[in-house]
């Protein structure tokens, strides 16, 4: 059951195939191509500040798909369905964080290629950058669904939901952005240990969120 | 399908929606076989009746006695609205083990809509959609709420001949309804009978 759900939540979400399209991962390359127009063309500039503007443009990628993440499944009927099938709301929530995940993380750190060439950034610094995107996206998966399972049963939630993510995703952009300036790998890790307890809270903390959305 | 025939008790149930307290002192005990209708107007709990019973929220006091799997029918279908019809419900004949897909989508007149997206059906036709999803699960326990809004006459007494053979096969089925059902040996109550006092002031 839980390999058919995941299934399902890859296809609703993935890039292209599913309703979410590419968007977060279209607006993170357009940030990138627009700010060499806003700075200009110097490359010294661009190289020094270009890995932060590519982690500020994941982080607002990260917000596009929270709208549909769990409202419309709990529109749907679709969570109360499978919790009368025995599934438990955190293992539900644990298989979309890792559809969430799989549909914005992979394709975002792919994105970083072009989006690296035109912000000029290079070698070890670019580096850096990749590894500390892969090791930040699931973090930033992992809030997001908590804030779209928190915010769900909102009228306002979409809205809510991204002035929400920017304060709780501070950790990561501070330590992720901060490995580029300082050039060390040791940041890396503090990002990497947000992320997996962020990973491993949001389940419950989701699955909770969707259990009291019930009750209204 | 289990060892234990199936049975589903109500005891001393009381459900508030908001502030109101919508119904109290509701008990029920249906076995095996036993179909059993809810009547009340809008609004009178028989969806929050459902929802306690299938689990779904805790009752403000009382408790459930649930035993055998559940199937839930109710106005949401739990249907991709994006996906055409036959692939939205073959994800969940695929999650119940449901061999008979086809079958069961025939039985509902559903073959000529399977290329159709959920979105684009008419309300009776998603009703029959969510009943076939029903149909698929197997359980012993139906929980249905107003399986017969939306659907035309053929349809309305295809619901009442399902029932009656859900029961025939061992089944339970409670039935809010503000409609009637054509179920022989069908109990009934009203939601009203169980009111409290003065619930409108």
């Amino acid at each position: 059951m839980i390999t058919a759900l995941l299934r399902r939540d890859l296809a609703q979400f993935f890039p292209f195939t599913g309703s979410g399209a590419a968007l977060p991962v279209v607006f993170f390359v357009a940030v990138a191509m627009l700010f060499p127009f806003a700075v200009g063309p110097d490359a010294n500039v661009l190289a020094k500040t270009g890995g932060g503007v590519v982690w500020i443009a994941a982080l607002l990628a990260a917000i596009l798909p929270l709208e549909k993440l769990v409202a419309r499944d709990i529109e749907l009927g679709f969570f109360d369905q499978l919790k009368l099938r025995g599934v438990a709301e955190e293992a539900m929530m644990a298989v979309r964080l890792i559809a969430h995940w799989l549909s914005f993380g992979p394709p975002l750190v792919l994105a970083t290629f072009p989006a690296a060439a035109l912000l000029k950034i290079e070698g070890e610094t670019f580096q850096i950058l990749l590894l500390g995107l892969i090791a930040g996206t699931p973090g930033l998966a992992a809030i997001g669904l908590m804030i779209a399972a928190l915010t769900a049963s909102l009228r306002a939630g979409a809205a809510l939901s991204g002035l929400l993510l920017i304060p709780l995703a501070l950790p990561i952009l501070i330590f992720g952005a901060g490995a580029l300036a300082r050039q060390d790998h040791i940041s890396l890790g503090f990002v990497g240990a947000i992320s997996l307890a962020l990973v491993a809270l949001a389940p419950f903390a989701a699955g909770a969120a969707i259990r009291a959305a019930r009750e209204n | 399908m289990q060892v234990s025939p199936p049975s589903l008790i109500a005891d001393n149930l009381a459900c508030r929606r908001g502030d109101r307290l919508l119904f109290r002192r509701l008990s029920f005990t249906l076995e095996a076989g036993a179909a059993c209708h809810v009547t009340g107007a809008n609004g009178a709990g028989k969806t929050t009746l459902i929802r306690a019973v299938a689990g779904l929220t805790t009752p403000y006091a009382g408790s459930v006695t649930r035993n055998g799997a559940l199937a839930l029918l109710e106005e949401r279908t739990g249907l991709d609205p994006d996906l055409p019809l036959g692939r939205a419900l073959a994800f969940w004949f695929g999650v119940d083990n449901a061999a008979e897909g086809d079958a069961i989508m025939a039985r509902l007149r559903l073959e000529a809509l399977a290329e159709v997206p959920v979105r684009y059906l008419s309300t009776g036709q998603k009703k029959r959609a969510a009943l076939a999803r029903v149909l698929g699960q197997s359980a012993p326990v139906w929980l249905l709420d107003e399986p017969l809004s939306g659907l035309d006459t053929v349809s309305q007494s295809l619901v009442s001949t399902l029932v009656r053979e859900h029961c025939e096969a061992g089944g339970i089925a409670l039935i809010a309804s503000h409609q009637p059902l054509d179920v022989p040996g069908m109990t009934r109550f009203a939601i009203e009978e169980f009111a409290p006092h003065g619930a409108d002031a």
